[in-house]
């Protein structure tokens, strides 16, 4: 019973991180971006959040550090792709690496590569606390409430329901009717990249935040890739992506568990830690067949 | 029909051959301008660090023959980078392959001890060639089969290679006179022999170039070079010129893998002369890097990859000197890459001044095409 109680908790924790990163991938790609810079932009969100609560002592200005490097690495996104027509795989590639390198530098600058810095991390708020034992799955972070109970719905009713999702999701399908609708083709795509960008930047800052208080180099250990990964799984639909993030921290989080149970302990753990890694390939040779990709998808659009 | 209407708009918008460069230039330039920035905010004049960045590695003979052995794995992952893209197939994970081609080099180095030197080389550089490739076999199977995006899939094996080396370095393979997680040292026999008396140069500078000329003979004078850029180009207009566009798209998803793999090979039989985790700072990264300036030939590769070990030697002068953070030299890899790619698509615009019906209706390969000369 502890094991399982234990298990849910930590799949809704390890999830959080993928969840914002989902949403906000499949933001850039149903407006015709494939963003790449997803990896770098989680990368600079938990390095700007974590820098900025340790000057500050405010983990809620770390957010708001976290949401602006978002907004601006989603721009730069845009303006490569949508503004310049650049490509989007090298573009989302570029961006990672200089972001990846821009935080890295960053804070050997502010920590001189000294010892490991901790800040207080987010509080946990459970309003299940009174229901005893299986309450503690509800031991979550404020971040993580706010994924699921407010992040999710309204980006699928913005998506699915808004006029703005609407266009959004015209000028993914087809720039060119969007355009003859009198749909601004170039704004849309601005906007989409930086909300995404900005909810990218929110999970990377939800690990140093909330998850580990401190900020290592390595981070995000490929996490940007599999919102990636998981956006396609989910067919572009956001509903579907977060049951693939909740399917993918179960597996990472119950491989963690497993290497406690005699038997198991003797795997090598890289192995175990790969599984996730091979699961989700496998999920998308299974689900990912011929998928419908948004219309627009890697196509730059230019008026005529 | 589209690409014959192509074909037509290239030969009328024929740009000079001199504005790849030209571009190319001016993204450096760009470049060193925006990562002034950092380099002020070190507190380091940027036009002292851009002396040493490029010029200072230049001026002696032990720091210029340093340039050529960091150039050497970018030369491969370069060409391997540069190959897959032009067939319009992305690989982005060269670096997963590399580490492959790390293992299967290590692993044949140690049993290899009784060997003659040149069958103990020749089956390395083979095992890791291998190894490579079929670490690039399952996406390029998805993607041809099923139609699953190989940007995704070949990112997601690079955590997964890496984890298989640090398996392998904490398991059986941790060296079990010092305990460390790093194999033992490979064979003699099979250590790349040095080119110069007392310097890092080694064999595999060799056969990296050996390789861009084999790869620029073969994609510009043969055949099979003409198919795979057909299928780049246009995957409908060369399988409507009878190529199968999949089987061309296999093969040079392998090859890039291969020559991936080469690079561990020789960074292990070159360098290391043992699997370690540092193996790669993401070489398979830079690699795209260097194809992208380098505008996916051979020829420019070489350059690039020439060019980035010569801003990597400087880097860590630079850092030496100026305690400069030596990340810089990523922030400037990524900001190159940003602005080449940006600049390059701006020879678009010129090469296609107003074509209504073209709007929005750019294939794939269309954009592939953008970083390829025009």
């Amino acid at each position: 019973m502890t094991f399982l109680v234990d298990l849910l908790a930590a799949t809704l924790r390890n999830a959080t991180p993928l969840v914002y990163g989902t949403v906000g991938e499949t933001y850039a790609e149903r407006s015709g971006v494939l963003n790449l810079g997803i990896e770098g932009t989680m990368y600079a969100g938990a390095f700007a959040g974590f820098a900025t609560a340790w000057a500050t002592g405010s983990p809620l200005l770390g957010l708001a550090a976290a949401i602006v490097v978002g907004l601006g690495a989603g721009a730069i996104m845009a303006l490569l792709t949508v503004t310049l027509g650049a490509n989007q795989h090298v573009s989302g590639i570029g961006l990672t690496i200089g972001l990846i390198g821009a935080s890295e530098f960053t804070n050997r600058l502010i920590f001189q590569g000294g010892e490991l810095q901790q800040i207080e991390p987010m509080p946990i708020v459970n309003p299940f606390a009174g229901l005893g034992e299986i309450g503690a799955v509800f031991d979550q972070y404020a971040l993580t409430w706010i994924a699921f109970l407010v992040v999710v719905p309204v980006a699928w009713f913005i998506l699915q329901r808004s006029s703005f999702g609407l266009e959004l999701r015209a000028v993914g399908e087809n720039p060119e009717a969007a355009d003859a609708a009198g749909v601004n083709v170039a704004r849309t795509r601005y906007l989409a990249l930086m909300i995404g960008g900005a909810l990218m930047a929110v999970g990377g800052a939800f690990i140093t935040l909330a998850l580990l208080g401190s900020f290592t180099l390595d981070i995000i250990a490929g996490r940007g890739w599999v919102c990636v990964a998981l956006v396609i799984f989910g067919r572009w639909r956001i509903g579907r992506g977060v049951v693939g993030a909740l399917i993918f921290s179960l597996i990472f989080s119950l491989q963690f568990r497993l290497r406690i149970l005699p038997g198991f302990g003797d795997l090598p753990f890289e192995l175990l830690l790969a599984l996730p890694y091979l699961v989700v390939i496998a999920a998308l040779a299974i689900s990912g067949r011929n998928v419908a990709y948004p219309g627009a998808y890697l196509k730059p659009y230019r008026r005529s | 029909m589209r690409a014959r209407m192509r074909r037509r708009m290239r030969s009328r918008f024929r740009l000079s051959p001199w504005s790849t460069p030209v571009l190319v230039l001016a993204a450096i330039l760009i470049t060193f301008a925006i990562t002034a920035g950092p380099i002020l905010l070190a507190g380091a004049n940027p036009i002292e660090a851009y002396y040493l960045f490029v010029i200072a590695p230049l001026t002696s003979g032990f720091t210029a023959i340093e340039v050529l052995v960091t150039a050497t794995p970018i030369l491969f992952t370069g060409a391997a980078v540069a190959i897959a893209f032009r067939a319009g197939y992305w690989n982005i994970g060269a670096e997963g392959q590399l580490l492959l081609g790390a293992i299967a080099a290590a692993g044949v180095g140690m049993v290899v001890g009784g060997w003659q030197p040149i069958a103990a080389l020749a089956a390395m550089i083979v095992a890791g060639a291998l190894a490579g490739a079929a670490w690039a076999l399952v996406p390029a199977i998805l993607r041809i089969r099923f139609g699953i995006d190989e940007v995704v899939t070949t990112l997601l094996l690079n955590p997964v290679a890496l984890l298989l080396v640090n398996g392998l370095l904490h398991g059986p393979w941790r060296d079990p006179v010092t305990g460390f997680p790093e194999s033992p040292r490979i064979a003699a026999v099979a250590e790349f022999p040095q080119l110069l008396e007392r310097s890092r140069l080694h064999l595999g500078f060799l056969l990296a170039i050996a390789v861009i000329v084999i790869a620029w003979y073969v994609l510009a004078r043969t055949p099979a070079g003409l198919r795979l850029r057909a299928a780049g180009l246009s995957p409908h207009g060369a399988r409507f010129a009878g190529i199968n566009v999949g089987r061309t798209l296999l093969a040079a998803a392998l090859v890039s893998g291969a020559i991936a793999g080469l690079a561990g090979v020789s960074e292990v039989a070159g360098i290391q002369n043992r699997l370690t985790s540092g193996l790669s700072p993401g070489y398979g990264y830079t690699g795209i890097v260097v194809a992208t300036l380098g505008t996916l030939t051979m020829p420019g590769v070489a350059l690039a990859a020439l060019f980035l070990g010569d801003l990597t030697v400087g880097a860590s002068t630079a850092a030496r000197s100026l305690s400069i953070p030596s990340q810089l030299g990523a922030v400037v890899q990524g900001v190159l890459l940003l602005t080449t790619v940006a600049l390059l698509a701006l020879r678009r615009y010129r090469l296609r001044p107003t074509r209504p019906e073209e709007g929005g209706s750019e294939s794939a390969a269309d954009v592939a095409a953008e970083v390829q000369p025009g």
